[in-house]
């Protein structure tokens, strides 16, 4: 099964990134953008066929190498 | 001094290192491949140089931290062994969880290659001892990702307990925003673990130890090492 894992940075660490895609939004014109925050996605494809243990799995992997949990939040969801 | 250089597949840093380990011990370092499991027998301090390893992938330091070597490097810590860990090697020690916090992209999203000044804000470490408190030297620096980040928490222990080893500053050793080109959180450069066993800065001391290379500004931090290794 697939899972999909979604990477922001927390809220309150600074994300310079964000920052600058905002900024080269205002400069092609889009007005009213407050903020812009970049962060990734990862897709997994699976072996485990039972919902919650590919879940428990995915996050798992999140916690120890997917996601920097001292700067980064992450979201699974499964597809 | 018996020291040992990991490197990992895109480290750069690892001969600059070298250099510098035996301009002061005489010694040539070991280098250990990310793959191997074991640090060489009797080794007394462990140095994670610059680069750009696993090519940065995913987050600097992210890839290297779960190398097979990587798990001899923690328990080599854990059981009091030197560590050094410069640019990427500081992110490899924050991303293995062996230092606080994390390195981010520089505030300005600019690749920074050129000078900086550090204050030491402690020389009763194994690392700074040959500086004074408060002395203020001269070090290049090129990294991407040094932005220095923690939570307030983290911080103030950080900032209690004395473990900031060097902050950012003028040449004449004050502490400003100008000072700090890649916007680390409260001027940080480098960092220390709270037995001082371990420290992890951004700069590149490494590439100022000869008259040849421009200066000797950062010799005293391989002097030191050699010094509390001789005395221990």
């Amino acid at each position: 099964m697939k899972a999909r894992v979604t990477i922001m940075p927390k809220n309150g660490v600074l994300d310079p990134q964000g920052k600058a895609i905002g900024h080269a939004l205002e400069g092609l014109g889009f007005s009213g953008v407050a903020e812009v925050r970049a962060g990734k996605v990862i897709e997994l494809e699976l072996a485990e066929t039972d919902p919650a243990k590919a879940q428990a799995a995915a996050e798992d992997m999140a916690r120890r190498l997917l996601a920097n949990t001292v700067i980064e939040s992450f979201r699974v969801e499964l597809a | 001094m018996k020291s040992a250089i990991i490197v990992f597949p895109g480290t750069n840093r690892e001969r600059d290192m070298a250099i510098a380990l035996e301009r002061v011990s005489g010694r040539k370092p070991a280098m250990v491949f990310h793959r191997e499991t074991a640090l060489p027998a009797g080794v007394d301090l462990v140095v994670l140089p610059g680069g750009f390893s696993h090519g940065d992938y995913l987050r600097c330091g992210a890839m290297a931290a779960q190398s097979p070597i990587m798990r001899a490097v923690r328990d080599f810590a854990a059981a009091g062994g030197l560590v050094l860990g410069v640019c990427n090697g500081f992110q490899i020690l924050t991303e293995a969880g062996l230092l606080p916090g994390a390195l981010l992209r520089n505030a300005t999203l600019r690749f920074l290659s050129m000078d900086c000044h550090m204050r030491v804000e402690r020389a009763d470490t194994p690392f700074t001892s040959h500086w004074q408190k408060g002395a203020v030297f001269r070090s290049p620096m090129a990294h991407g990702d040094g932005n220095y980040f923690c939570d307030d928490e983290t911080l103030a222990r950080l900032n209690g307990e004395g473990l900031v080893a060097f902050r950012y500053a003028t040449p004449e050793g004050a502490i400003t925003a100008a000072a700090n080109r890649n916007g680390a959180r409260d001027h940080i450069a480098g960092i220390l673990s709270p037995n001082l066993r371990i420290c992890g800065l951004m700069p590149h001391p490494e590439d100022l130890v000869d008259p040849l290379m421009g200066g000797t500004d950062g010799l005293p931090l391989f002097t030191s090492l050699l010094d509390s290794l001789a005395t221990a």
